[in-house]
């Protein structure tokens, strides 16, 4: 019973992490069709900056909340900027190009932004200073942190301000319409460009969050850390069912709480033959599952109602 | 109002339009018949800057259109009412109808407006909060017609507003047409179906292979035996 617990609470945590980056995903494919595979890297993008930044002031005397949230601004800034860059250099050029080419390109870009993390912040683990005191309390024999809290509150947060956006602002409109039909969306005087860019600038603002949230939950970071991240986001955002926002979410929720109830039931459930640093297959077990028998996701549109 | 010279269209290697000039007056319905495949969407998709031409210029209202980019069209007062209609399927009617007025931001004048379009399809204010998607062929129609009046538009291009659709429902959408129409809209329309589109308008041009082949008055077009051997099915 004190694993469920305990488990079901790293799982939400885990989830609203995923949901975040799966939103970046699905917000660019529901628009342009273009699965976004340099996603991932934009997150480990940000938690290194947010890294840089929090250590270089970590001494400066200021207080460390404060350090920790000019960490995260200027993370988001930062990666607001680099998904424009990526769009606008990457990918705009290859709008009307074969389906493959930019998914390649997305590739691509994904390996290069790997490599610059690494000539800049090297190819060994970096530890985050606590900025956090963190505190522990206690819930039916399992326990939670503040961090945590900070987390999904954080993260629910982010959701319903893009529920928010996408649902009652012009450019949420905006969005809307040309996920459902550019071309006729341009008649109505959207200007699509600016939509593509503003989806990659969102994506990348939650991505950035996300990032700074990895780092401060795991307190280490690494160059290649985006790959794996990326990749579970990229299935919550399948398995929610990929373009549709809350699909996303739900999915990224699921995919955390199942990972944590696997990693804590696989030792009981094969003897011990597999321990919880196996938890990373559950996630490619469900993107199998969910491609073999619903490639549309839970949530998922009919592929023939896509623009 | 518009005035299109030697406008040419092609896809790949296939020329569609090969050259037209035409041109439609302030307060004027016009009409472009043609057969299958004739290169009237064509027309259309190029004046909208929805395919870009590769010849050709169109003045509208002393401005070079074919320099503007899509999205800025809307605000000069030019609106499209697409071949197949294109509404959003996933937004409701209203949501679909205050797309139209995307490019406006004189709040009460869009609530009037569309107040304005209910009136003019009470259907429409049935179904305000249906799913776009799951209207009739003749209600997605009408609010791609109305979603196209709630831009204000000066000139509106009709492709076809006719296609698909049963007697009584055109019978409806002309009746509509004809209402805006009396009102002062200059409008260029493109029908499959010649003769109503020919007792609507004032003129028309018939447009063959990517060429305009004839251009009269519609009565007189109306009257024109080889027309009516050819687009009349008589
Ligand atoms: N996107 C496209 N790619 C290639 N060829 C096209 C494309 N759109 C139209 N065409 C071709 O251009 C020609 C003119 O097409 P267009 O749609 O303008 O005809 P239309 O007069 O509107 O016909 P209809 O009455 O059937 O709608 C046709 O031969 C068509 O096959
Ligand atoms: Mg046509």
């Amino acid at each position: 019973m004190d694993t469920l617990i305990q488990q079901l609470i790293n799982g939400v945590t885990l989830g609203a992490v995923y949901a975040l980056v799966a939103l970046g995903y699905t917000m660019v494919y529901g628009i342009i069709g273009l699965i976004n595979f340099a996603h991932g890297e934009v997150v480990m993008i940000g938690t290194m900056v947010a890294f840089t930044v929090i250590v270089s002031l970590a001494g400066s005397g200021m207080p460390p909340l404060l350090v920790l949230a000019l960490g995260l601004a200027v993370s988001t800034l930062v990666c607001m900027v680099l998904g424009w860059a990526l769009e606008r250099v990457a990918y705009r050029p290859l709008r009307h190009a074969p389906r493959l080419t930019p998914l390649i390109t997305a590739i691509g870009m994904s390996i290069v932004l790997q490599n610059v993390a690494m000539i800049i912040w090297g190819r060994n683990y970096i530890t985050f200073p606590p900025m956090i005191n963190k505190q522990i309390y206690d819930l039916g024999g399992a326990s939670f942190t503040n961090v945590q809290v900070s987390i999904v509150f954080l993260a629910a947060l982010m959701m319903i301000g893009l529920i928010y956006l996408v649902h009652r602002t012009r450019i949420g409109m905006a969005m809307r319409a040309t996920a459902q039909n550019p071309q006729v969306a341009s008649l109505m005087g959207v200007d699509i460009n600016r939509v593509i860019a503003m989806a990659f600038v969102i994506g990348s603002a939650l991505g950035a969050i996300a990032g700074c949230m990895v780092g401060s939950y795991y307190e280490i970071a690494h160059y290649q850390m985006g790959f794996m991240l990326g990749l579970k986001a990229f299935t919550a955002a399948v398995l929610g069912g990929i373009g549709n926002l809350a699909g996303a979410m739900a999915g990224g929720l699921l995919l955390g709480i199942i990972e944590a109830l696997g990693a804590g039931y696989i030792g009981d459930l094969t003897g011990d033959f597999l321990g919880s640093h196996y938890q990373d297959i559950f996630a490619f077990i469900v993107l199998i599952i969910v491609l073999m028998f619903r490639p549309s996701g839970l949530f998922g549109e009919r592929t023939g109602d896509r623009a | 109002m518009l005035e299109v010279n030697g406008l040419r269209v092609s896809y790949g290697g296939i020329q569609a339009v090969r050259g037209i000039s035409f041109h439609v007056d302030e307060g004027e319905m016009v009409a472009l018949i043609g057969a299958n495949g004739a290169g009237k969407s064509s027309t259309l998709r190029a004046l909208a800057r929805l395919v870009n031409p590769v010849g050709g210029n169109v003045r509208y209202r002393g401005k070079e259109l074919l320099s503007l980019p899509a999205h800025q069209l809307v605000a000069e007062g030019i609106a499209l009412v697409p071949e197949g209609r294109g509404i959003f399927p996933r937004m409701t009617t209203s949501e679909n109808l205050r797309m139209g007025a995307f490019s406006r931001n004189d709040k009460q004048a869009v609530e009037r407006d569309l107040e304005h379009v209910f009136s003019l399809f009470p259907r429409l204010a049935e179904r305000a909060q249906q799913v776009a998607g799951t209207l009739s062929g003749g209600e997605q129609q009408m609010l791609a017609i109305g979603r196209a009046l709630m831009s204000q538009p000066k000139l509106m291009l009709l492709d076809e507003p006719s296609m698909g659709l049963a007697p009584i429902m055109v019978q409806k959408i002309f009746e509509v047409i004809r209402t805006v129409a009396s009102q002062g809209m200059t409008i260029l329309l493109i029908e499959q179906n010649a003769k109503l589109a020919l007792e609507v308008s004032q003129r028309g041009y018939v447009m063959e292979s990517g060429t305009i082949s004839l251009t009269e008055e519609s009565a007189k077009l109306l009257a024109d035996p080889k027309v009516r051997a050819a687009y009349l099915g008589e």
